[in-house]
């Protein structure tokens, strides 16, 4: 089956990898180029961006402050539209949930919708180790699985693959898993959609139970809605008998109202189109016999880390994210870097936020992420519910440094400042110090400038992370505060 | 007007150059400009990297310093979205965790009249024609805190345009970031240095002889990267074309 | 099971320890100062806004008057060659005329609709500046499947009553708690390098008629 993120290592180690790969690069260059300037135009059809922007901050704000409330709400109004609402506190709950779920169906395989929430827990090892084979049916996520890869996009999980190597995968897994792909598979993008659409269409009809995901859910009406494009999620949530929705819990909208905002943000931000092709909407069993709604539904609302996140204060905005990736497509680092090396089915800036607050910071990769970002603010600009990306990112490493209070698990406890990090301490220390003292600054810099003609271009230790590629200043003859006192002296102010 | 100023730990230390142009520019143009020797650093590297703790006294000795000008200029981006942005923020926080008003009272005076150099002239002294005299093609990087932090637009765009003799080239993703991002250089030395060569190479197809920027900062990585590649650019300073004039050209 | 609701709500209360009692109520915290449309149209600019945007998508559009739409239907459905088609219960009666009609009964299983040709529909709702159909499952457009399986979709939209130029304008139309399907051109995918590729699973071909009452 699909890989796996543990053990993996820090964030700069993966990268270095990936930056020196050049077909990834160029993959990674290629697709995020052509969606950022898409991105851009289909902004820029809507005039009132900024306050659909601004809409959907206060509208994620105002629901995850007052999320208990409408939990409750949703769960009333999905049970009395007919569906059956399941807590789960963890991963493991959720998947011993589903996996129960299933089996009372009497049903050995699955067919799902492309769902983060899922990827997250890792349903589909959990499944099979319960003898119950999931079906990945969205075309970047069939291309990972069949690959025996890992997802590195949230949008486009197989973002990493060309169209040839796609086509390799193809031709030499799909036979594995189902209907062989033809032997004259080309690379043609058209042809690979064909191949994947015969390939899974056996799949849809004899499938009796689908696993999906939901983008939002509204908190008045008990209403999932499920944005795709492929239809393989119209294919699952109206085929199967039985569908079971794994939803975090901060994807509730207070009303139906509130979506008019997130359908013309969603789709704008992440494919860049007006409208994705398709969305679907029901609300529990509502029309079940004689529209074709599942006859069983069931909602697994999860938690995994997400409540611990909410009880920080900077860090909570993070909930707010609709999953759209537009901070993946503009993203330098994530550019350069993949999704692979930030070590979670969340990559990106969104991902090193999210990630170590829903995780924690204990593992090497999870404290390495708040650093995994020049602070650039791309991510900000282009987030439609104006995440703060680089504030909780630089939070986060205070964080790391620092320790101090955080919740996990529910529980409040203190954490310790991150070994590793004991020499960076050191001189941030002295360096504070030195800048509370103009003239020990003063001292050092007149020693470090008539000393000039012995320093090195290049650094030895920890310096050689910046001589390795880059070389050193020059050191200037005198520093400014010398030359100013030696011509401006008189003058000085105090 | 009497303003201070604020020329940063970076430029003091290693481009002072860039502190003699912003005093002939300014003065030129009619301003006093004092630099008020106790200033060090505003804390930026220490806030970025997580100590924002160890920023806090920085913070509070810059107000000090600064408090009794009518406006504080700095030429760089980095450093005036500190002052500006962050250091209300770091008294918000403050007062979140219990250590009352202190902190957002004694930074507030100073974070209202800081000003990037290029914001300065134009918004504060009205000006784009400097009358400077830069007979070079240059290309134009905005860094990110410039574009994205303060909003700078086309300011140092438009003050580059009046220069007499500069030929402006525009610059192939001129927004996308150098990679420097203080720690980060050093923290994910390899993403750092592969922005900085992308952002070498795009700016080397210009055809320009100088790659301007109005952060030193960014300009340290870049130049650094373009030696280590052999391009023959240089980099420099908008302060440093703005401060050249036909009688005291910059050499 | 319900211990872990209590606990997750528990969690959530603590999380949230910090938010006032009188936190501004809902109406007021969220501004709802975005445009109710974009830009001012005549209904007739609107459906022309439709179509324009239906076909950006690769939606292939029709208009006609209610006399002519049987004819248009026959001809498209003659041009694709389909020998069976799909029909909802709901759909009026006069619409389609020569062609062998499958009725859409709640047990056809999935392997039955994927051996019809084509489907014609009508459909709840038109959106302009999106170029989006809204089937909400009355009669006219029966269950969501019957327009997913078939490889071949035409859908009759009246025009100009059920074309409203915006989202907020659609969702106002529309009630909630019906089993909802919003058509923004053919099936489509992004997933290989970020290109475009219409066609997946869902019908390849979606053609569009814009009928007038008059």
């Amino acid at each position: 089956m699909s890989g796996t993120f543990l053990g993996m290592p820090a964030f700069p180690e993966a990268a270095r990898k990936a930056v020196a790969d050049e077909t990834l690069r160029g993959n990674l260059r290629h697709a995020t180029h052509t969606i950022r300037a898409k991105r851009a135009r289909a902004v820029s059809e809507l005039s009132d961006w900024a306050a659909l922007r601004e809409a959907g901050k206060r509208i994620k704000d105002h629901t995850l402050r007052h999320l208990d409330r409408y939990l409750i709400q949703l769960e009333e109004a999905v049970t009395a539209a007919g569906g059956t609402v399941h807590w789960a506190a963890d991963a493991h709950e959720a998947n011993r949930i589903v996996a129960e779920l299933v089996k009372a169906t009497g049903e050995s395989e699955v067919v799902k919708v492309k769902s983060m929430a899922t990827q997250e827990i890792g349903l589909n090892e959990a499944l099979e180790a319960e003898g119950i084979r999931a079906y990945e049916t969205d075309l970047a996520e069939l291309i990972v699985q069949l690959g025996g890869d890992r997802p590195s996009h949230i949008l486009v999980p197989a973002i990493h693959r060309n169209r040839g190597e796609i086509r390799d995968i193809f031709r030499s897994r799909m036979g594995a898993w189902g209907r062989p792909a033809p032997e004259d598979l080309t690379d043609s993008p058209a042809e690979l959609a064909e191949a994947a659409r015969r390939h899974l269409r056996e799949k849809f009809l004899r499938a009796k139970v689908a696993v999906s995901g939901a983008n939002f859910m509204v908190a008045e009406t008990g209403t999932l809605v499920v944005v795709e494009s492929e239809g393989n999620g119209r294919m699952c949530l109206t085929l199967p008998e039985t569908l079971i929705s794994v939803v975090g819990i901060e994807k509730i909208v207070p009303t139906w109202r509130d979506l008019e905002v997130f359908l013309q943000t969603l789709p704008r931000s992440s494919t860049a189109e007006r409208m994705n092709p398709y969305t679907s909407m029901w609300t529990g069993t509502t029309g079940s016999g004689t529209a074709d709604v599942p006859r069983a539904f069931h909602l697994v609302l999860l938690d995994n880390g997400r409540t611990d996140t909410l009880a920080d204060q900077v860090g909570r905005q993070a909930l707010r994210c609709i999953r759209c990736s537009a901070c993946l497509n503009v993203c330098p680092v994530y550019e350069r870097a993949g999704g692979h090396a930030y070590g979670s089915v969340y990559p990106g800036p969104i991902g090193a936020i999210l990630s170590p607050q829903l995780r924690g910071t204990g593992s090497e990769i999870d404290a390495s992420l708040p650093y995994a970002s020049s602070l650039c603010g791309a991510c900000y600009d282009v987030c439609p519910v104006a995440i703060d990306i680089p504030e909780v990112l630089v939070h986060l490493r205070e964080r790391v440094v620092e320790g101090g209070p955080v919740t996990r698990a529910g529980n409040k406890v203190v954490l310790k400042p991150a070994k590793g990090h004991a020499a960076e301490r050191a001189v941030m220390r002295a360096a504070r110090w030195a800048f509370s003292h103009p003239g020990a600054l003063r001292a050092g810099q007149r020693l470090a400038s008539r000393s000039r003609r012995f320093h090195p271009r290049t650094l030895p230790g920890p310096g050689r992370a910046w001589s390795a590629s880059r070389d050193l200043p020059a050191l200037p003859a005198e520093p400014f505060r010398d030359w100013w006192q030696r011509t401006h002296g008189g003058k000085e102010a105090r | 007007m009497r303003v201070a100023l604020f020329l940063t730990c970076v430029n003091d230390t290693l481009y002072p150059d860039t502190g003699r142009a912003v005093v002939r520019l300014l003065t030129r143009l009619g301003v006093e400009v004092d630099f008020p020797p106790a200033q060090t650093c505003c804390g930026q590297a220490h806030y970025n990297t997580g100590y924002r703790h160890d920023a806090e006294p920085l913070a509070v000795q810059f107000s000090d310093v600064f408090r009794g000008y009518e406006a504080i200029v700095t030429p760089s981006g980095s450093c005036a979205a500190m002052v500006r942005e962050l250091y209300p923020r770091m008294g918000e926080r403050a007062r979140a965790e219990g250590r009352g008003d202190a902190l957002a009272a004694t930074v507030a005076p100073v974070a209202a009249k800081t000003y990037e150099l290029t914001e300065f002239l134009v918004d504060v002294l009205g000006v784009t024609d400097v009358g400077a005299y830069y007979p070079h093609p240059v290309t134009y990087h905005p860094t990110c805190h410039g574009l994205r932090s303060l909003r700078l637009g086309d300011r140092p765009v438009r003050l580059l345009r009046a220069v007499k003799g500069l030929e402006l080239i525009e610059l192939p993703g001129a927004e996308e970031c150098c990679g420097f991002g203080g720690t980060f250089a050093v923290k994910n030395a390899d993403v750092s240095s592969a922005m900085g060569v992308d952002k070498v190479r795009n700016a080397e197809s210009t055809g320009a002889e100088v790659l301007c920027a109005a952060d030193n900062s960014c300009l340290m990585h870049l130049g650094g990267t373009m030696t280590r590649l052999r391009v023959g650019m240089r980099p420099v300073h908008i302060a440093e074309i703005l401060a050249s004039t036909e009688k005291e050209p910059l050499v | 099971m319900s211990g872990s609701r209590e606990l997750i709500l528990g969690r959530v209360r603590r999380a949230l320890a910090d938010v006032p009692e009188d936190e501004t109520p809902y109406e007021q915290a969220v501004p709802r100062d975005y445009g109710e449309r974009h830009g001012e149209r005549t209904p007739a600019e609107t459906v022309d806004l439709l179509a324009e945007n239906l076909a950006d998508y690769r939606a292939i559009v029709h208009r006609t008057n209610a006399p002519g739409l049987p004819s248009v239907l026959a001809g498209l459905l003659a041009a694709r060659g389909a020998r069976t088609v799909l029909v909802p219960a709901g759909l009026p009666s006069h619409w389609l005329t020569g062609v062998e009609q499958v009725a859409d009964r709640a047990e056809s299983t999935p392997y039955e609709l994927d051996r019809v040709d084509s489907v014609v529909t009508g459909c709840a709702v038109a959106i302009a500046e999106t170029g989006t159909l809204v089937l909400d499952g009355s009669p006219d457009q029966g269950r969501p499947r019957i327009t997913l399986v078939p490889d071949h979709h035409i859908c009759v939209v009246r025009v100009p009553d059920q074309v409203v130029s915006s989202v907020p304008q659609a969702l106002r139309r529309l009630t909630p708690t019906r089993p909802m399907t919003w058509i923004s051109g053919p099936s489509a995918t992004s997933d290989i390098e970020l290109e475009r590729v219409e066609g997946v699973h869902g019908p390849r071909t979606l053609e569009v008629v814009l009928m007038s009452e008059a």
